[in-house]
């Protein structure tokens, strides 16, 4: 098992290098660059980007931004924040994301599962019409419907919650972020639980286990939820780039100084060092998710661990 | 011999989007304590639905129409009745699935979790039921495993289900009914799904285990051989209603009902002369939903009576062990023999003495 972490965390570590590489070069051969500026003069543009290095061949700049990237520096930005350093500049941004991420995938996993199974275990009655309502809503509308129309009825109407977000009021304002982030996660869980957990209380060793007299909750929990997970664990990492890309816009409704309000603005300014931090730390956050998928697999099926094991 | 099953006046119907099945009709049966009870019957009949009923497995759609199922075990040398059809769901599996009743699936290939151990799997009934603690579970199942002949049962407690073969499965399937010593096993066509080497090895490992523990044993197969070697009694049920029952010998010896007999010819025998095509009945199971009038076997029995296709049989006591539904044991019926060459191959086995499979 370890062996089998540490293979795929090296992979992944390759896997954000071609990802870096990829990305350094499309974003210099867009045109333009972040001296757009139609006051400077084609002297002064030299001058500056021979200060940045940007003057360089483009391997030689890639090199030298690997290389300080791995001592923690990603560079300053060139245009959002003149000159800070965007490490700091990170620093600040990336607990607030992070924290409504979690939040959300927290949220969603959570009552998409308890949904889907109550739907599954009382199939068509109340609750389970309900599950569907909700998790059709769910996935038809895109997380900034939500965002606007809670925005709007909550934040706006009634005035119950923060409209943007607050520093001084942090928890309150990311209710409602966190709320339009999950929706479609939790509609994808539900879907997914009732589909599986109807599955496998069909199943001979469900009524097996049943007919054990264990009590319902041991044969709930610890037969059927854990064989109703495999695959539900499969959509968590679809999930992650649904919540990211849904960040991008749900932080820029609610003023959120999060990473994703930063790289639309970075894209629009040719920040091309910011634009490469963040797209770095959103790969970084993405195979994470994809390497904890594979390992909570391997926890939860003994097969896929089992056959792991035995293939080396 | 003490009684610790009695089904009287079984039925259970099932409502569909077509109508109401009535998938079990009337059945009256008896288990005494170390016997073995064989049900017999197609696919339909409602062999399996009988034995469900037993173990309080239902489905949403079914209704208990009428009946009782009187299940009676001793308790500190006393002999203590409970109706199991008055019990709630709750009750059956707290106070009488495993520890009372177990039952053996079809499919072991299918039966076992898949993502938990064959030893937790052995031990989580015996924690709950007898409140043992995990060594004395461990211990427990360590023997069970070797009680059902698996080898090496130290390394096969930590295998997962995939890891085994399913003759092994179906092994690991019965320790779990055993362990928490059941009065009662059923088991629902327990060799179906296994190849045939295996089948023999399963039978033989059950008749074992019913000398060493006493248990009583219901079979549910559609495979005459295996009743042949196993049963003490025989039930023959068709379209949801008991037939024929008797003895073993009553019914492979001294067959009454049109329908065993069907059954009795269609069955390949090594032990005479093939020369002859293997019998079938001819036509298939009526449509539960909407039973013709009369008999329902009717339509297929080449000796069906007039009064078959107007009114079901009553049930015939032929002696104290036999009974068999058919007009053709009322007074007024013509004298019907069976067939000639079930005759013959009744009187070869008779006289060879040969097993019946």
């Amino acid at each position: 098992m370890l062996k089998y972490v540490l293979k795929r965390i090296l992979i992944s570590v390759v896997t954000v290098l071609v990802i870096l590489a990829v990305l350094f070069t499309m974003l210099h051969s867009m045109p333009g660059s972040p001296f757009n500026d139609e006051k400077i003069t084609a002297v002064q543009r030299a001058n500056l980007e021979a200060k940045y290095g940007l003057d360089k061949p483009l391997p030689v700049q890639f090199y030298n931004y690997l290389k300080a990237m791995l001592a923690g520096d990603f560079g300053i930005s060139y245009v959002i924040q003149k000159n800070m350093p965007i490490s700091e500049l990170l620093r600040a941004r990336i607990p607030v994301s992070i924290r409504i991420g979690i939040q959300s995938v927290l949220l969603g996993m959570v009552i998409g599962l308890i949904l889907g199974i109550i739907a599954a275990l009382k199939r068509n009655s109340f609750l389970d019409t309900f599950a569907t309502v909700v998790s059709v809503i769910g996935v038809s509308f895109p997380s900034y419907v939500f965002a606007m129309a809670m925005s709007y009825f909550i934040g706006f109407r009634l005035g119950w919650l923060p409209l943007l977000y607050s520093t001084t009021d942090a928890a309150r304002s990311t209710i409602m972020p966190t709320i339009s982030l999950c929706m479609f996660s939790l509609a994808t869980v539900a879907r997914f639980a009732r589909t599986e957990m109807v599955e496998v209380m069909g199943s001979d060793y469900m009524l097996l286990a049943d007919s054990k007299g264990i009590t319902t909750l041991r044969l709930l929990g610890v037969h059927g939820l854990r064989n109703a997970l495999i695959p539900i664990i499969t959509v968590l990492a679809p999930l992650t780039v649904e919540l990211m890309t849904g960040s991008l816009v749900v932080e820029q409704i609610f003023a959120i100084p999060g990473i994703g309000s930063l790289l639309v603005s970075a894209i629009q300014f040719n920040d091309y060092n910011v634009v490469l931090a963040v797209i770095f730390i959103y790969s970084i956050m993405f195979i994470s998710v994809m390497l904890i998928v594979d390992i909570l697999y391997g926890i939860i099926d003994p097969r896929i661990r089992l056959a792991k094991e035995e293939k080396r | 011999m003490e009684k610790t099953l009695t089904i009287r006046n079984l039925s259970v119907s099932f409502s569909t989007s077509n109508g109401t099945v009535r998938a079990v009709r009337n059945v009256d049966l008896d288990l005494y304590k170390g016997e073995t009870l064989a049900i017999v019957g197609e696919s339909g009949s409602g062999k399996s639905v009988t034995v469900k009923a037993v173990m309080g497995i239902t489905s949403n759609n079914q209704t208990i129409e009428s009946g009782s199922i009187l299940y009676r075990y001793e308790q500190n040398e006393n002999w203590t009745e409970r109706e199991l059809l008055k019990l709630t769901h709750n009750e059956m599996r707290q106070q009488i699935n495993g520890t009372h009743i177990a039952m053996v699936f079809q499919d072991p290939m299918t039966s076992l979790d898949p993502t938990m151990t064959i030893g937790m799997q052995l031990m989580e009934g015996m924690m709950h039921h007898l409140h043992l603690s995990k060594q004395a579970a461990r211990k427990r199942a360590l023997e069970l495993l070797e009680l059902v002949g698996i080898t090496d049962s130290e390394k096969r407690m930590r295998n997962y289900p995939h890891q085994l073969s399913g003759g092994m499965r179906q092994r690991v399937v019965i320790a779990i009914a055993l362990s928490c010593n059941p009065d009662i096993l059923i088991c629902d066509e327990p060799t179906t799904a296994l190849d045939v080497t295996i089948q023999a090895k399963i039978l033989e490992l059950i008749k074992e285990i019913q000398e060493k523990t006493g248990i009583s044993v219901i079979y549910i197969t559609h495979d005459l051989g295996v009743v042949a070697k196993v049963a003490d009694y025989v039930a023959v049920m068709y379209a949801g209603r008991i037939v024929e029952k008797g003895t073993v010998d009553d019914i492979f010896y001294d067959p009454r009902h049109p329908y065993t007999w069907g059954l009795l010819s269609s069955m390949p025998d090594l032990s005479i002369d093939n020369s002859e095509r293997l019998y079938t009945i001819p036509g298939s199971p009526p449509n539960m939903v909407n039973l013709p009038a009369g008999d329902p076997f009717a339509p297929r029995n080449q000796f069906a009576l007039e009064a078959d296709y107007k009114e079901e049989s009553p049930t015939f006591k032929i002696s104290d062990t036999h009974f068999a539904a058919t007009w053709l044991l009322d007074e007024r019926a013509p004298h019907v023999e069976m067939p000639v060459s079930l005759r013959r191959r009744i009187d070869a086995m008779k006289e060879g003495g040969v097993s019946h499979a």
